[in-house]
Protein backbone atom coordinates (compact mmCIF):
# COMPACT_ATOMS: atom_id res chain seq x y z
CA UNK A 1 0.00 0.00 0.00
CA UNK A 2 2.77 2.44 0.73
CA UNK A 3 5.74 1.26 -1.52
CA UNK A 4 5.49 4.35 -3.68
CA UNK A 5 3.80 6.49 -1.21
CA UNK A 6 4.69 10.90 -1.11
CA UNK A 7 3.32 13.17 0.43
CA UNK A 8 1.91 14.19 -3.27
CA UNK A 9 -0.38 11.58 -2.37
CA UNK A 10 -1.90 12.90 -0.04
CA UNK A 11 -5.42 14.97 -1.15
CA UNK A 12 -6.37 16.60 1.97
CA UNK A 13 -5.86 16.74 6.13
CA UNK A 14 -9.36 17.31 7.96
CA UNK A 15 -9.77 16.99 11.60
CA UNK A 16 -12.89 15.07 11.79
CA UNK A 17 -16.52 15.18 13.45
CA UNK A 18 -17.11 13.93 17.05
CA UNK A 19 -19.77 11.59 15.86
CA UNK A 20 -17.05 10.28 13.24
CA UNK A 21 -14.29 9.82 15.58
CA UNK A 22 -17.00 7.99 18.15
CA UNK A 23 -17.49 5.48 15.14
CA UNK A 24 -13.43 5.07 15.01
CA UNK A 25 -13.29 4.01 18.36
CA UNK A 26 -16.12 2.04 18.40
CA UNK A 27 -14.54 0.01 15.13
CA UNK A 28 -10.92 -0.08 16.51
CA UNK A 29 -12.06 -1.30 19.75
CA UNK A 30 -14.27 -3.97 18.13
CA UNK A 31 -11.11 -5.11 16.28
CA UNK A 32 -8.47 -4.95 18.49
CA UNK A 33 -9.80 -5.96 22.47
CA UNK A 34 -6.70 -5.31 23.99
CA UNK A 35 -7.47 -1.45 23.49
CA UNK A 36 -10.05 -1.70 26.07
CA UNK A 37 -7.40 -3.02 28.33
CA UNK A 38 -6.19 -0.47 31.20
CA UNK A 39 -2.95 1.10 30.47
CA UNK A 40 -0.01 2.92 32.28
CA UNK A 41 -2.53 5.75 33.26
CA UNK A 42 -4.85 4.78 36.19
CA UNK A 43 -8.64 4.76 34.73
CA UNK A 44 -7.77 4.92 31.43
CA UNK A 45 -8.46 2.60 28.67
CA UNK A 46 -5.82 2.07 26.35
CA UNK A 47 -7.29 3.34 23.18
CA UNK A 48 -7.90 6.54 25.32
CA UNK A 49 -4.32 6.60 26.62
CA UNK A 50 -3.07 6.44 23.27
CA UNK A 51 -6.00 8.74 21.38
CA UNK A 52 -7.17 10.70 24.66
CA UNK A 53 -11.09 11.54 24.08
CA UNK A 54 -10.43 15.56 24.13
CA UNK A 55 -8.03 15.44 21.16
CA UNK A 56 -9.03 15.77 17.66
CA UNK A 57 -7.77 13.18 15.35
CA UNK A 58 -7.27 14.07 11.69
CA UNK A 59 -8.64 12.41 8.74
CA UNK A 60 -5.46 12.36 6.18
CA UNK A 61 -7.41 11.84 2.49
CA UNK A 62 -4.38 10.08 0.44
CA UNK A 63 -4.51 8.64 -3.50
CA UNK A 64 -7.09 5.56 -4.22
CA UNK A 65 -9.33 5.88 -1.25
CA UNK A 66 -6.59 5.41 1.48
CA UNK A 67 -7.23 6.81 4.45
CA UNK A 68 -4.36 7.73 7.55
CA UNK A 69 -5.80 8.88 11.03
CA UNK A 70 -3.20 10.83 12.82
CA UNK A 71 -2.72 11.99 16.18
CA UNK A 72 -0.60 15.48 16.55
CA UNK A 73 0.90 14.65 13.10
CA UNK A 74 2.13 10.83 13.84
CA UNK A 75 -0.05 8.42 12.06
CA UNK A 76 -1.66 5.84 13.73
CA UNK A 77 -4.08 3.92 11.91
CA UNK A 78 -4.87 3.52 8.45
CA UNK A 79 -7.65 2.39 6.46
CA UNK A 80 -8.22 0.93 2.60
CA UNK A 81 -12.08 2.55 1.45
CA UNK A 82 -13.69 1.35 4.75
CA UNK A 83 -12.09 -1.77 5.22
CA UNK A 84 -10.36 -3.07 8.54
CA UNK A 85 -8.05 0.03 10.36
CA UNK A 86 -4.48 -1.12 10.29
CA UNK A 87 -2.28 -0.05 13.12
CA UNK A 88 0.89 1.45 11.80
CA UNK A 89 4.30 -0.17 12.30
CA UNK A 90 5.77 2.15 14.75
CA UNK A 91 2.01 1.45 16.79
CA UNK A 92 2.58 -2.28 17.01
CA UNK A 93 5.97 -1.93 17.91
CA UNK A 94 5.20 -0.64 21.19
CA UNK A 95 2.05 -2.51 21.92
CA UNK A 96 2.89 -5.72 19.78
CA UNK A 97 -0.18 -7.43 21.17
CA UNK A 98 -2.31 -4.83 19.21
CA UNK A 99 -2.35 -7.56 16.81
CA UNK A 100 -2.34 -11.41 16.78
CA UNK A 101 1.08 -12.71 15.39
CA UNK A 102 2.18 -14.94 12.21
CA UNK A 103 5.96 -15.44 11.74
CA UNK A 104 8.29 -15.58 8.47
CA UNK A 105 11.12 -17.15 8.32
CA UNK A 106 14.97 -15.91 7.92
CA UNK A 107 14.41 -16.25 4.20
CA UNK A 108 11.61 -14.42 3.58
CA UNK A 109 11.95 -11.09 5.40
CA UNK A 110 14.00 -9.42 2.30
CA UNK A 111 10.75 -10.20 0.28
CA UNK A 112 8.55 -8.41 3.12
CA UNK A 113 10.96 -5.63 3.06
CA UNK A 114 10.62 -5.40 -0.77
CA UNK A 115 6.50 -5.47 -0.28
CA UNK A 116 5.79 -8.65 -1.25
CA UNK A 117 2.93 -10.57 -0.25
CA UNK A 118 4.35 -13.56 1.95
CA UNK A 119 3.73 -17.06 1.12
CA UNK A 120 2.44 -20.12 2.73
CA UNK A 121 5.66 -21.84 2.60
CA UNK A 122 7.51 -18.91 4.71
CA UNK A 123 4.84 -19.69 7.55
CA UNK A 124 5.22 -23.00 7.95
CA UNK A 125 8.49 -23.85 7.17
CA UNK A 126 10.56 -24.78 10.74
CA UNK A 127 11.70 -21.31 10.78
CA UNK A 128 7.88 -19.98 10.76
CA UNK A 129 5.64 -19.77 13.26
CA UNK A 130 1.67 -19.92 12.97
CA UNK A 131 -0.79 -20.17 16.05
CA UNK A 132 -1.95 -23.55 17.09
CA UNK A 133 -5.20 -24.65 15.87
CA UNK A 134 -7.35 -23.67 19.16
CA UNK A 135 -6.06 -20.43 18.99
CA UNK A 136 -7.19 -19.97 14.67
CA UNK A 137 -6.85 -16.65 13.36
CA UNK A 138 -9.59 -16.39 10.67
CA UNK A 139 -9.29 -15.22 6.95
CA UNK A 140 -9.29 -11.32 7.05
CA UNK A 141 -7.70 -11.06 10.47
CA UNK A 142 -5.02 -7.99 10.67
CA UNK A 143 -2.08 -9.62 11.86
CA UNK A 144 1.72 -8.31 13.23
CA UNK A 145 4.49 -10.07 10.74
CA UNK A 146 6.99 -11.41 13.10
CA UNK A 147 10.41 -13.09 11.76
CA UNK A 148 12.37 -15.18 12.92
CA UNK A 149 14.78 -14.64 15.52
CA UNK A 150 13.66 -11.20 15.77
CA UNK A 151 12.01 -8.95 18.63
CA UNK A 152 10.10 -6.58 16.52
CA UNK A 153 7.16 -7.04 13.83
CA UNK A 154 9.06 -6.56 10.55
CA UNK A 155 5.71 -5.53 9.18
CA UNK A 156 1.78 -5.68 9.01
CA UNK A 157 -0.92 -7.53 6.83
CA UNK A 158 -4.06 -9.35 6.05
CA UNK A 159 -4.90 -12.87 6.55
CA UNK A 160 -5.39 -14.45 2.84
CA UNK A 161 -6.66 -17.78 4.30
CA UNK A 162 -7.33 -18.72 7.97
CA UNK A 163 -4.48 -20.02 9.80
CA UNK A 164 -5.33 -23.85 9.55
CA UNK A 165 -5.72 -23.53 5.82
CA UNK A 166 -2.21 -21.82 5.13
CA UNK A 167 -1.03 -25.16 7.06
CA UNK A 168 -2.81 -27.45 5.01
CA UNK A 169 -2.51 -25.68 1.51
CA UNK A 170 1.11 -24.32 2.11
CA UNK A 171 1.37 -22.74 -1.45
CA UNK A 172 0.42 -18.86 -2.55
CA UNK A 173 -0.50 -16.10 -0.72
CA UNK A 174 -0.86 -16.24 3.28
CA UNK A 175 -0.47 -12.84 4.00
CA UNK A 176 -0.97 -9.31 2.07
CA UNK A 177 1.22 -7.13 3.37
CA UNK A 178 -0.17 -3.78 4.56
CA UNK A 179 2.69 -2.12 5.68
CA UNK A 180 6.37 -3.08 6.35
CA UNK A 181 9.72 -1.58 7.88
CA UNK A 182 11.23 1.16 5.26
CA UNK A 183 7.96 1.47 3.34
CA UNK A 184 7.36 5.04 3.01
CA UNK A 185 4.90 5.09 5.39
CA UNK A 186 7.27 4.30 7.58
CA UNK A 187 9.50 6.97 6.12
CA UNK A 188 6.73 9.52 7.11
CA UNK A 189 7.48 9.32 10.86
CA UNK A 190 5.08 12.91 10.84
CA UNK A 191 2.45 13.63 8.25
CA UNK B 1 -5.07 -14.20 20.30
CA UNK B 2 -4.27 -13.84 24.21
CA UNK B 3 -6.88 -13.85 26.44
CA UNK B 4 -8.49 -10.42 27.66
CA UNK B 5 -6.21 -9.89 31.02
CA UNK B 6 -7.24 -7.19 33.35
CA UNK B 7 -3.33 -6.25 33.73
CA UNK B 8 -2.21 -2.51 32.37
CA UNK B 9 -0.95 -2.53 29.16
CA UNK B 10 2.89 -0.87 28.84
CA UNK B 11 4.41 0.86 25.58
CA UNK B 12 7.68 -1.18 24.91
CA UNK B 13 10.06 1.53 24.74
CA UNK B 14 11.89 0.49 21.31
CA UNK B 15 15.33 2.27 20.18
CA UNK B 16 15.67 2.66 16.41
CA UNK B 17 18.89 2.98 14.63
CA UNK B 18 19.86 6.80 13.75
CA UNK B 19 20.84 6.00 10.62
CA UNK B 20 18.81 3.52 8.87
CA UNK B 21 15.62 4.29 11.36
CA UNK B 22 15.27 0.28 11.32
CA UNK B 23 14.99 -1.32 14.99
CA UNK B 24 18.72 -2.24 15.15
CA UNK B 25 18.31 -5.82 14.99
CA UNK B 26 17.13 -5.39 11.59
CA UNK B 27 19.96 -3.29 10.08
CA UNK B 28 21.12 -6.12 8.43
CA UNK B 29 18.23 -5.57 5.85
CA UNK B 30 18.68 -1.73 4.99
CA UNK B 31 21.13 -0.14 3.00
CA UNK B 32 23.74 1.19 5.15
CA UNK B 33 24.71 -1.79 6.81
CA UNK B 34 28.42 -0.38 8.00
CA UNK B 35 27.31 3.00 9.04
CA UNK B 36 24.71 1.00 10.92
CA UNK B 37 27.00 -1.15 12.95
CA UNK B 38 29.68 2.12 13.42
CA UNK B 39 26.71 4.47 15.23
CA UNK B 40 25.58 1.28 16.98
CA UNK B 41 28.66 0.29 18.28
CA UNK B 42 29.23 4.10 19.61
CA UNK B 43 25.77 4.65 21.06
CA UNK B 44 24.83 1.39 22.04
CA UNK B 45 28.17 -1.30 22.80
CA UNK B 46 25.95 -3.86 24.63
CA UNK B 47 23.62 -3.97 21.66
CA UNK B 48 26.20 -4.19 19.17
CA UNK B 49 27.28 -7.30 20.74
CA UNK B 50 23.81 -8.79 21.39
CA UNK B 51 23.06 -8.38 17.51
CA UNK B 52 27.06 -8.94 15.79
CA UNK B 53 29.35 -10.74 18.11
CA UNK B 54 30.56 -14.07 16.48
CA UNK B 55 27.86 -15.59 18.65
CA UNK B 56 25.21 -13.28 16.88
CA UNK B 57 26.00 -14.05 14.10
CA UNK B 58 25.90 -17.60 14.16
CA UNK B 59 23.09 -17.68 15.90
CA UNK B 60 20.77 -15.57 13.58
CA UNK B 61 20.93 -17.86 10.47
CA UNK B 62 18.60 -19.99 11.91
CA UNK B 63 16.84 -22.19 9.85
CA UNK B 64 18.42 -20.30 6.87
CA UNK B 65 21.24 -22.31 4.89
CA UNK B 66 24.47 -21.24 4.98
CA UNK B 67 24.75 -20.63 1.42
CA UNK B 68 21.68 -18.89 1.10
CA UNK B 69 22.87 -16.65 4.28
CA UNK B 70 25.96 -15.68 2.31
CA UNK B 71 23.82 -14.12 -0.39
CA UNK B 72 22.03 -12.48 1.83
CA UNK B 73 24.82 -10.54 3.01
CA UNK B 74 26.57 -10.12 -0.54
CA UNK B 75 23.32 -8.68 -0.89
CA UNK B 76 23.47 -6.15 1.94
CA UNK B 77 26.68 -5.23 0.75
CA UNK B 78 25.20 -4.82 -3.19
CA UNK B 79 22.39 -2.38 -1.62
CA UNK B 80 25.02 -0.56 0.34
CA UNK B 81 27.27 0.32 -2.72
CA UNK B 82 23.98 1.06 -4.47
CA UNK B 83 23.02 3.45 -2.39
CA UNK B 84 25.93 4.95 -1.73
CA UNK B 85 26.72 5.50 -5.60
CA UNK B 86 23.10 7.01 -5.43
CA UNK B 87 23.98 9.78 -2.05
CA UNK B 88 27.04 10.67 -4.01
CA UNK B 89 25.41 11.08 -7.30
CA UNK B 90 22.27 13.17 -5.36
CA UNK B 91 25.49 15.52 -3.59
CA UNK B 92 27.39 16.28 -7.13
CA UNK B 93 23.62 17.23 -8.34
CA UNK B 94 23.08 19.80 -5.23
CA UNK B 95 26.71 20.72 -5.90
CA UNK B 96 25.88 22.32 -9.16
CA UNK B 97 22.54 23.30 -8.16
CA UNK B 98 21.84 27.07 -8.34
CA UNK B 99 19.91 29.64 -6.31
CA UNK B 100 19.19 32.96 -9.22
CA UNK B 101 18.54 36.53 -7.46
CA UNK B 102 17.19 37.93 -9.89
CA UNK B 103 16.66 42.00 -10.19
CA UNK B 104 14.40 43.00 -12.57
CA UNK B 105 12.93 46.38 -13.23
CA UNK B 106 9.52 46.61 -13.69
CA UNK B 107 9.37 50.58 -14.57
CA UNK B 108 11.69 52.82 -14.17
CA UNK B 109 13.58 52.85 -10.75
CA UNK B 110 10.50 50.46 -9.64
CA UNK B 111 12.66 46.79 -9.15
CA UNK B 112 11.39 43.48 -7.89
CA UNK B 113 13.59 40.50 -7.65
CA UNK B 114 12.93 36.65 -7.78
CA UNK B 115 14.81 34.00 -6.55
CA UNK B 116 14.65 30.76 -8.44
CA UNK B 117 15.72 27.64 -7.00
CA UNK B 118 15.74 27.27 -3.34
CA UNK B 119 13.65 23.90 -3.77
CA UNK B 120 16.86 21.83 -5.08
CA UNK B 121 17.81 22.43 -1.72
CA UNK B 122 14.61 21.32 0.05
CA UNK B 123 13.49 24.62 1.26
CA UNK B 124 9.98 24.93 1.37
CA UNK B 125 8.89 28.08 -1.07
CA UNK B 126 5.91 28.93 0.84
CA UNK B 127 7.43 29.15 3.38
CA UNK B 128 10.65 31.01 2.67
CA UNK B 129 7.98 33.40 1.01
CA UNK B 130 6.07 33.86 3.80
CA UNK B 131 9.35 34.55 6.02
CA UNK B 132 11.00 36.79 3.48
CA UNK B 133 7.76 39.06 3.31
CA UNK B 134 8.22 39.47 7.38
CA UNK B 135 11.44 40.06 7.98
CA UNK B 136 11.64 42.27 4.27
CA UNK B 137 8.45 44.00 5.39
CA UNK B 138 7.36 43.54 1.31
CA UNK B 139 5.01 41.38 -0.80
CA UNK B 140 6.43 38.19 -1.26
CA UNK B 141 4.72 35.35 -3.17
CA UNK B 142 5.79 32.74 -4.95
CA UNK B 143 4.73 32.55 -8.42
CA UNK B 144 5.59 30.25 -12.05
CA UNK B 145 7.87 31.96 -13.91
CA UNK B 146 7.47 32.15 -18.41
CA UNK B 147 9.16 28.55 -18.17
CA UNK B 148 6.30 27.40 -15.92
CA UNK B 149 8.45 26.67 -12.72
CA UNK B 150 8.06 28.27 -9.57
CA UNK B 151 10.15 31.23 -8.18
CA UNK B 152 9.60 33.94 -5.26
CA UNK B 153 9.14 37.11 -6.04
CA UNK B 154 9.59 40.02 -4.40
CA UNK B 155 8.76 43.63 -4.44
CA UNK B 156 11.32 45.82 -4.56
CA UNK B 157 15.28 45.61 -4.92
CA UNK B 158 16.19 43.14 -2.34
CA UNK B 159 18.92 40.88 -3.61
CA UNK B 160 21.79 41.71 -1.07
CA UNK B 161 19.39 41.45 1.74
CA UNK B 162 17.93 37.99 0.67
CA UNK B 163 22.14 36.75 -0.01
CA UNK B 164 22.78 37.40 2.90
CA UNK B 165 19.90 35.82 5.10
CA UNK B 166 21.06 33.08 2.95
CA UNK B 167 24.43 32.83 3.95
CA UNK B 168 23.97 33.18 7.47
CA UNK B 169 20.79 30.95 6.82
CA UNK B 170 18.00 32.97 8.65
CA UNK B 171 14.99 30.71 9.64
CA UNK B 172 14.35 28.34 6.84
CA UNK B 173 16.50 29.19 4.16
CA UNK B 174 19.17 26.89 5.48
CA UNK B 175 21.47 24.69 3.41
CA UNK B 176 22.62 26.91 0.33
CA UNK B 177 26.22 26.91 -0.13
CA UNK B 178 27.35 30.32 -0.57
CA UNK B 179 28.81 29.68 -3.77
CA UNK B 180 25.44 28.46 -5.28
CA UNK B 181 23.80 31.73 -4.96
CA UNK B 182 24.05 34.05 -7.69
CA UNK B 183 23.00 37.49 -8.41
CA UNK B 184 21.59 38.48 -11.79
CA UNK B 185 19.95 41.21 -13.58
CA UNK B 186 17.26 41.28 -16.34
CA UNK B 187 17.29 44.67 -17.93
CA UNK B 188 14.17 45.35 -20.08
ZN1 LIG C 1 20.43 0.85 11.01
Amino acid sequence: MFKKFTKEDISSQTSIKSSAQRAIRASLLKQCPLLSQPSEEPDTPLLEYIWPKKENITLVKCRDHLSIYALHGEPLWFQHFDGPLFPTLRLVHKYPNLLPHVGIDRGAIKFLLSGASMMCPGLTSPGGFLPLAESLIPEGTVVAIMAEGKEHAAGVGIMKLDSEEVKKVNKGVAVESVTYLGDDLWGMKTI
Amino acid sequence: MDAPSTSSVLPLDILYCQVCTFPPEYCEFGSSVSKCKTWLEGAHPELYDKYWSEDALAKKIGTLSLEKEKKLEQEGKKKEAKAEAKASAAAKKLKESQVIIKRIERSKRKYVTSVFGLEAFHIDLKKAAKQLAQSLARGASVTLNPQGLEEIVIQGDVGDEVEEMLAKGVGVLKGVPEDNVVQVEEKK
